[in-house]
């Protein structure tokens, strides 16, 4: 469980979600990767720094670079983990709305 | 395609918002949240007393599919017609401390809107815990239809 809260904790942060969302793509380096944002440098190493250790990125040497992407089996796990709290209230909000399209005043 | 319903829940944070865009009018979202046949319905839950109006309070009783009762209920502090409603909510005989919802309804259309429904926990690790409640239990608190009907098929 304890994983879980720190991946949980992983993916509450906006600019995580961005570097995610980025790799997701392709693979790409740490300098590519902080090219997108107006953050330091360093903090964006920070942000691949918890990432990695959560293990929703992984690490590939490809010659003197290396290469982060995405480690789709943990995001999947991420995914579910967070998603079944967002689906019941999707799930109450769309029968709200079904039922009030068909509301009829009384009188 | 885009999920309607979002969720944003910051790192370390004791609070979370649920956002949600409807295609309806104001008046019909706000009046889902008032008039307590209508909230039964879309709460999967019975609605034993809903005062929605300043100083009112509030009891749901729902049963899960093995037959238990459930009670939740809460005081509302502040309630402006198509506006806002500011209440408590407290599920009955659990370890959970009261938590305070800030319910938003906006106009954004003649015939869109949009809820804003900011949540405050006594506590970040407090707030994990219960966004954890329905995928650690697989059940939802206030069960919606969705999960009777899932009990029926097993």
């Amino acid at each position: 469980m304890n994983l879980r809260r720190d991946v949980f904790q992983a993916i509450a942060d906006p600019t995580r979600r961005a570097i995610l969302l980025l790799v997701a793509s392709q693979s790409m380096t740490a300098g590519a990767i902080a090219a997108n944002f107006d953050t330091a440098r360093p903090t964006v190493s920070k942000h691949l720094q918890i990432l990695t250790e959560c293990e929703l990125l992984k690490q590939e040497q490809n010659g003197r670079e290396i290469h982060y992407y995405i480690n789709a089996k943990k995001m999947k796990a991420v995914a579910e983990f967070i998603e079944p709290f967002r689906q019941m209230w999707d799930d109450r909000f769309n029968k709200l709305e079904a039922i009030m399209k068909n509301y009829k005043p009384d009188q | 395609m885009e999920n309607k319903t979002k969720i944003n829940a910051e790192d370390g944070k004791q609070d979370l918002v649920i956002t949600r865009e409807f295609d309806l009018p104001l008046e019909l979202l706000f009046k889902a949240y008032v008039e307590p046949e209508i909230v039964e319905q879309w709460m999967g839950t019975k609605v034993l007393l809903l005062e929605s109006k300043k100083y009112g309070s509030y009891q749901f009783e729902t049963t899960d599919p093995t037959g238990n009762k459930h009670g939740f209920n809460g005081v509302i502090h502040d309630f402006i017609l198509n506006e806002k409603i500011t209440r408590t909510f407290e599920m009955e005989n659990t370890p959970f401390p009261v938590w305070l919802e800030y319910l938003e309804f906006e106009r954004l259309s003649s015939d869109t809107s949009k809820l804003t429904m900011h949540v405050v926990y006594k506590s970040a690790a407090l707030r994990d815990q219960l966004l954890q409640l329905p995928f650690a239990q697989g059940i939802n608190w206030a069960h919606n239809r969705l999960q009777e009907i899932v009990t029926k098929l097993k």
